[in-house]
């Protein structure tokens, strides 16, 4: 148990000071950075709560994939700091306006929070039914089965926007010479190169 | 068909592999372990060079200067007078290595096969003074590679 | 000797750190011996002799190599961000090493035997990238940069076909717990249905790894060494030992996904009197042994070719094969239980 409590209060305060570094970092980069200690971090937590296929699905997906192609673009930029900071003070009303609603929402909707009664008693037990699978299965026992349209649905979407991303930014070029491989690797010395045995100052 | 089939089980890739394969196990080593073991030299390769005695001990060099002229580098400094049996020897003879071609003209011109280049190419040094030569130090190459030298020189005979 | 016993058998930590530290020991030697094999193999696929003069047949070389890159200077380039330069190396270390905690050596010989090994492999291995971007990063050098780039493109899209070829694995055996993949049944058929799966792993794991043909990221004839351009003795040793610790780890995988992990070969039962960590030491070392091959018969792929082949054939191929895997399971109804 000690050993657990140590490990969550390691994650939890990594966690919380990296999100602060994301927002606080002058260095673009080294918010992305922070960002990704802070996903790894996340789901450290997500394994602390027995939940291990979502804390490496979080590691896999957000860490592996999400945050290269971030920092990928982040890098890429070349960015003027200067610039940047000097507009910034005229937009801070705005920033507040919007943070306050923000906090506004947050605060009501954890004072109106509920659980459902039929829901209220298994908050103690939060394997309860599953107890005998491993999450994994578990999660695919419900994902396949009583989500299994919503899933879909939700892999629709997203193949969707990849389309559309490729319709919007492929452009066809008239004049450009593709290479083609099938045409190359069908060539073969047989087709193209012949060995002629020359005798002296006769000539091809 | 036929293309699409080599494309799809790597035909040429495994013909790659296999090639090296071969390599691996049934062709010989064309490097050796060189300070061990040493390539084959020929009659006329042209190395350090060494300055040859007789016989009986004395030394070839008459004092000719015909390497000093003709060395093209100008490596080749030699100063004499006669000695006191009236022969005429050299009292120096100096050959800066660091100047040297090595293109053998020395050799070609000497009227005594007194001066020679030898067989010995490993004579890399530390600091550039010990590659300025002297009478001693060429005398003593010729001591130490005479048998190979003179060896070398009767190889080449035939072909002058 | 009665307190070390009680101790060993009391304190689950103190078996834990033996066993870590007996495995990171051994992973280094294998690291350096595969250095010293690589130099071998390759010198005799190319008519050469390979490291002689250290030790008998050289076999000293890679502790001559590592005292060498030990007792050099560390120089850090006065424009690089000092921080991230000296982390990338380390994280990539470090990730090299974590991953061998699931990994069966033999029945029950395995650190942490979790229920999501694969997933966890896949993780760390997804991870593997950020090392080399920050190296290129921090670098501020354009060589360094252009081969982070390079190399973060890379990993990232041979990692899509590397997972759906993992799908097709998990599909035979049902399970993401690396012991129980070695342990499920594999009739002839599966395997034989696994086969073009184990050739394209074979080869994403090449690119995984930056390894020939698909070193593009180092590239020294074009990018002079790519991210790794600044960096010298103590973070180019770890680097380079990273790197080789990562291919015999993806070995590792590949034997436990694919060639029955510390199982004897075949399955010929008569062959079980050998313990299971000498077939596995075996099977990695053929898997690295095609590494090696490899890098001495192929020429170094263009980047767009690179691409062509991840997205255009793997990624098709690789989607393909997990309906059809899928299918076959269905209709002969061996799906596992």
């Amino acid at each position: 148990m000690l050993v657990q409590a140590f490990a969550f209060y390691l994650f939890a305060g990594i966690l919380v000071l990296s999100a602060l570094m994301v927002i606080t970092a002058r260095n673009p980069v080294h918010s992305v950075l922070f960002l990704i200690l802070g996903f790894f971090n996340s789901s450290g937590l997500f394994v602390l709560l027995g939940a291990e296929f979502i804390g490496m699905i979080m590691v896999i997906v957000y860490v592996g994939a999400v945050a290269v192609l971030f920092l990928f673009v982040v890098m890429m930029l070349d960015i003027d700091f200067a610039n940047l900071r000097q507009g910034a003070m005229q937009y801070v009303p705005v920033g507040i306006i919007i943070g306050g609603i923000l906090l506004f929402e947050l605060v009501a909707l954890y004072t109106s929070w509920h659980f459902a009664p039929d829901i209220a008693g298994n908050l103690d037990v939060p394997d309860s039914g599953f107890a005998e699978v491993t999450n994994t299965e578990a999660l695919g026992l419900v994902l396949y089965t009583k989500y299994v349209a919503a899933f879909q649905l939700a892999g629709l979407i997203l193949f969707v926007a990849m389309v559309g991303a490729i319709v919007l930014t492929h452009r066809v070029r008239p004049g450009v010479r593709r290479q083609k491989v099938s045409v190359q690797q069908a060539r073969s010395p047989d087709d193209v190169l012949e060995i002629v045995k020359v005798a002296p100052k006769t000539g091809v | 068909m036929d293309n699409f089939a080599r494309a799809f089980f790597l035909t040429e890739i495994v013909k790659g592999f296999l090639l090296t394969l071969k390599y691996m196990f049934f062709v010989p080593r064309v490097t050796i372990n060189y300070p061990h073991e040493k390539g084959p030299i020929s009659p006329r390769f042209r190395g350090e060079h060494a300055l040859r005695r007789y016989p009986n001990g004395e030394e070839r060099c008459i004092a000719c200067k015909l390497c000093e002229a003709i060395c093209p580098a100008l490596a080749i400094t030699i100063e004499a007078e006669p000695r006191d049996d009236g022969s005429r020897r050299t009292t120096r003879y100096d050959i800066d290595m660091t100047k040297c071609i090595y293109c053998g003209l020395c050799q070609e011109a000497c009227p005594v096969d007194a001066i020679v280049e030898g067989p010995n190419f490993e004579f890399a040094t530390e600091t550039r003074e010990e590659l300025f030569y002297n009478k001693e130090k060429l005398l003593e190459n010729g001591d130490r590679w005479e048998a190979q030298i003179a060896a070398n020189l009767i190889a080449n005979a035939p072909y002058r | 000797m009665d307190l070390i016993v009680s101790i060993w058998s009391d304190y689950w930590i103190v078996r834990t750190v033996v066993f870590t530290l007996i495995t990171v020991v051994g992973l280094l030697i294998a690291v350096a011996y595969l250095t010293y094999a690589e130099r071998k193999v390759m010198g005799a696929m190319q008519r050469r002799q390979g490291p002689m003069t250290v030790g008998p047949f050289g076999l000293l070389q890679p502790i001559a190599d590592g005292v060498k890159l030990f007792s050099k200077e560390t120089i850090i380039p006065s424009q690089a961000h000092r921080v991230v330069f000296l982390l990338a190396p380390m994280i990539l270390f470090a990730l090299s090493l974590v991953a061998w905690v699931v990994i069966p050596f033999d029945k029950g010989w395995v650190l942490a035997n979790i229920n999501v090994g694969v997933l966890y492999l896949f993780a760390i291995s997804s991870m593997g990238v950020y090392g080399v971007i920050m190296a290129g990063w921090a670098s501020n050098s354009r060589y360094a940069f252009l081969g982070a780039l390079r190399s973060a493109s890379q990993m990232v899209s041979y990692e899509v076909s590397m997972g759906l070829i993992i799908v097709c694995v998990l599909l035979t055996t049902g399970s993401l717990n690396l012991q129980e993949i070695v342990l499920a049944p594999r009739p002839f058929w599966i395997q034989a249905m696994l086969f073009p799966m184990f050739v394209v792993f074979l080869i994403s794991i090449l690119a995984e790894t930056n390894r020939a043909p698909f070193d593009l990221p180092e590239g020294e004839s074009e990018i002079t060494g790519g991210f790794m351009v600044e960096y010298s003795a103590m973070a180019f040793a770890l680097f380079f030992l990273g790197e080789y610790a990562n291919m015999i780890l993806m070995s590792a995988i590949t034997v436990t996904l694919f060639l029955g992990g510390w199982l004897p070969p075949f399955g010929f039962e008569f062959l079980a009197f050998v313990p299971g960590i000498i077939w596995f030491a075996l099977k990695t070392a053929m898997i690295l042994f095609v590494f090696i091959w490899a890098r001495a018969t192929l020429p170094r792929f263009r980047y767009d070719q690179l691409m062509r082949l991840g997205w255009k054939v793997f990624l098709p191929l690789t989607l393909f094969w997990v309906v059809f895997v899928a299918g076959m399971l269905i209709t002969f109804d061996a799906l596992p239980k």
